[in-house]
């Protein structure tokens, strides 16, 4: 029978206002862990679906938008510019790597990008089965589209119009599943690779060359050809303000930046996440309140109960911990329980939107901010009985016996 | 056992307790008598170690109580007195054996259970040891608070107004409870009262002079 015992014997006399104290501080520490972890999740997949990509080159437009067709894979592109545009980049001594992208067709949702295995090695694909695409209409499947299609090696399939499920299928050219990567945890994993070539062949509805090698396609009409758009990579910083600023004024072209063009989605991002997080701040400073209340109230009632502490030997400091150890018992109950819910309801998350199943790791993580969560949460906890067992241990003995 | 000299306790009202001798062998059982408010509870408090008085000397156990810091009077106090205060208050939010399990620990006693139980069946309550204080009659919440009292086995037992209303039958048995539970702890006893049924039963009187009103 310590004062942590007496403590909890108190808070089990009043449930009432035990359990609303816990459940207002659960529910805003959960708020706001909710949303760091799933602020956290998203910058970290929109940096790593961005990383090695320094500029995003395309058709005259919005840059987000083209950032957002071309790095998230999440909007129409722009338009179209010409293939001599790849060349004529490559040719720039300034840039590393010129992986031109070709959009325009869906397999149910997931988008059919021609490109180069440059895009693979962008990301850090490895092949879990099969081989990369050789020749045009050969297919690799990222692993959510093979998860979700049930498609496997040797497996055929048309694509549909545009970027979202429902086109109608170009029924007369069936692609062939050459090969299935193994997750990246990027946006790799949603897209069905192929050549450029493919894209051509199924858009142009020219006949392929009769052995339907690559190169024979590509010399044959390089000139009206065109992609989508292209992911640039410099050999600095320097060289791709030099150069983003040189395609927008020189050019028919956008030159876009996903670092600024995302920094400037995540600000936007960013007003709406501070809402709720001010709404959550406030939920903890209404649970420490009621703390406050609940303590002070305590403080009255018990008067006399510390007063007989006291008389049975209990020092000031002791009676004081009492209160003390109350409120942080209700903070750290509460903090807990807020804790497991938000990382509870970002697992739930995972598991109920097949879309959101990589946030399934983001549940299992700890990040080092929660921990100022936890320093908040008991911290308000304490403040909050600080001035009830200040005041208990004021207590004039005595003169509270001589009430009686 | 404790001794009392020259003591004057002013309260803000500008009137004075005094005492100005009193000592008390071990074992005594002494009665405290005097009108309501005169006093009583002050002295009581006094010889608890609640109350430090302006002047004299307090001298509990061979402790003079004025060289202790609070926070040791606080443990002497746990270890050494045991109060049965006027009105019976347990700690509502713990069960009858708790409560004693309590004052062992702020005392600093490792709980005794067996000591415990021995003594809640000494005082006539060993059948309601798990029940909550509020479950209980006036008469069995003050034989817990002798037993609580008694629990740390004190040498000085004090009691305020004990018999408050009980009718004759059970104000003698209070009285012979208190007695007992002195005799079986080997305490001091001082039970402070206005009652006129208690004097006849306590062998030694200590009656109080009238308030003094200071200069």
């Amino acid at each position: 029978m310590n004062i942590a015992r007496l403590a909890l014997a108190y808070l089990r006399r009043r449930p009432l206002s035990t359990a609303l104290v816990v459940a207002l501080l659960a529910i805003g520490v959960a708020v706001v862990t909710l949303t760091l972890l799933l602020t956290h999740e998203l910058e970290t997949r929109l940096q790593r679906d961005a990383a090695g990509i320094d500029l995003v080159v395309g058709a005259k437009g919005s840059p987000l938008q083209l950032v957002l067709a071309g790095v998230y894979h999440v909007d129409v592109p722009p338009g179209n510019i010409p293939l001599a545009a790849i060349t004529q980049l490559r040719a720039d001594p300034r840039v590393t790597r010129v992986i031109p992208l070709s959009l325009g067709d869906n397999l149910r949702g997931f988008r059919i990008v021609g490109t180069e295995p440059a895009l693979v090695e962008l990301y850090g694909g490895v092949l879990a089965q099969g081989a990369l695409w050789t020749v045009p209409l050969d297919a690799v499947l990222g692993s959510d589209v093979a998860r979700a299609t049930g498609l496997a090696v040797g497996g055929t399939f048309a694509g549909a119009h545009g970027l979202a499920a429902g086109g109608g299928e170009h029924g007369d050219a069936q692609y062939r599943v050459t090969g299935v990567l193994a997750p990246t945890g990027s946006v790799l994993d949603r897209l069905v690779l192929t050549g450029l070539e493919s894209v051509w062949a199924v858009h142009e509805h020219r006949p392929l060359p009769a052995d339907g090698k690559a190169e024979a396609a590509h010399d044959a009409h390089d000139d009206d050809r065109e992609v989508t758009l292209a992911l640039l990579k410099f050999r600095s910083p320097l060289a791709a303000a030099t150069l983003a600023r040189a395609i927008d004024k020189d050019t028919e072209w956008v030159a876009a930046s996903p670092a600024f063009e995302t920094a400037r989605l995540l600000t936007v991002f960013g007003a709406g996440v501070d809402l709720v997080r001010a709404f959550a701040l406030v939920l903890m400073a209404a649970s420490a309140l009621m703390l406050f209340v609940a303590l002070a109230q305590a403080l009255e009632d018990r008067r006399y109960d510390m007063a007989i502490l006291r008389t049975l030997g209990a020092t000031r400091g002791k009676v004081a911990g009492v209160l003390l150890v109350e409120g942080i018992a209700l903070a750290a109950v509460g903090t807990v329980i807020g804790l497991l819910l938000a990382h509870g309801a970002v697992l739930g998350i995972a598991h109920w939107r097949p879309d959101a199943a990589p946030l399934a790791a983001a549940a299992w993580r700890w990040l080092p901010v929660e921990w100022a969560v936890v320093a908040l949460a008991m911290g308000t906890g304490i403040l909050s009985a600080l001035w009830p067992a200040w005041r208990a241990s004021r207590l004039d003995v005595a003169a509270t016996l001589a009430e009686g | 056992m404790f001794e009392l000299e020259g003591i004057v306790h002013r309260y803000a009202n500008t009137t004075a307790v005094t005492v100005d001798t009193w000592r008390a062998g071990a074992g005594e059982a002494w009665l405290l008598e005097g009108p309501s408010g005169s006093g009583k509870s002050t002295v009581l408090h006094i010889l608890a170690g609640l109350i430090v008085p302006q002047r004299g000397l307090v001298r509990v156990a061979g402790v003079d109580l004025a060289t202790l810091t609070e926070g040791a009077r606080d443990r002497w106090r746990g270890r050494t007195v045991g109060l049965v205060p006027q009105r019976l208050h347990l700690v509502h939010a713990l069960r009858v054996h708790e409560n004693l399990a309590l004052a062992q620990a702020l005392a600093g006693q490792p709980v005794d259970d067996a000591r415990i139980t021995a003594l809640l069946e000494g005082v006539g309550v060993a059948e309601l040891t798990r029940r909550y204080p509020r479950q209980l009659s006036q008469g069995q919440a003050q034989r817990v608070a002798i037993a609580r009292a008694v629990v740390n086995r004190p040498v000085l037992l004090l009691a305020d107004e004990p018999t408050a209303n009980l009718d004759d039958a059970h104000a003698a048995q209070a009285l012979e409870l208190l007695r007992a539970q002195a005799v079986e702890a080997g305490a001091t006893l001082v039970v402070a009262s206005h009652d006129h049924r208690v004097r006849p039963l306590l062998p030694h009187v200590r009656a109080l002079p009238p308030l003094v009103r200071a200069a």
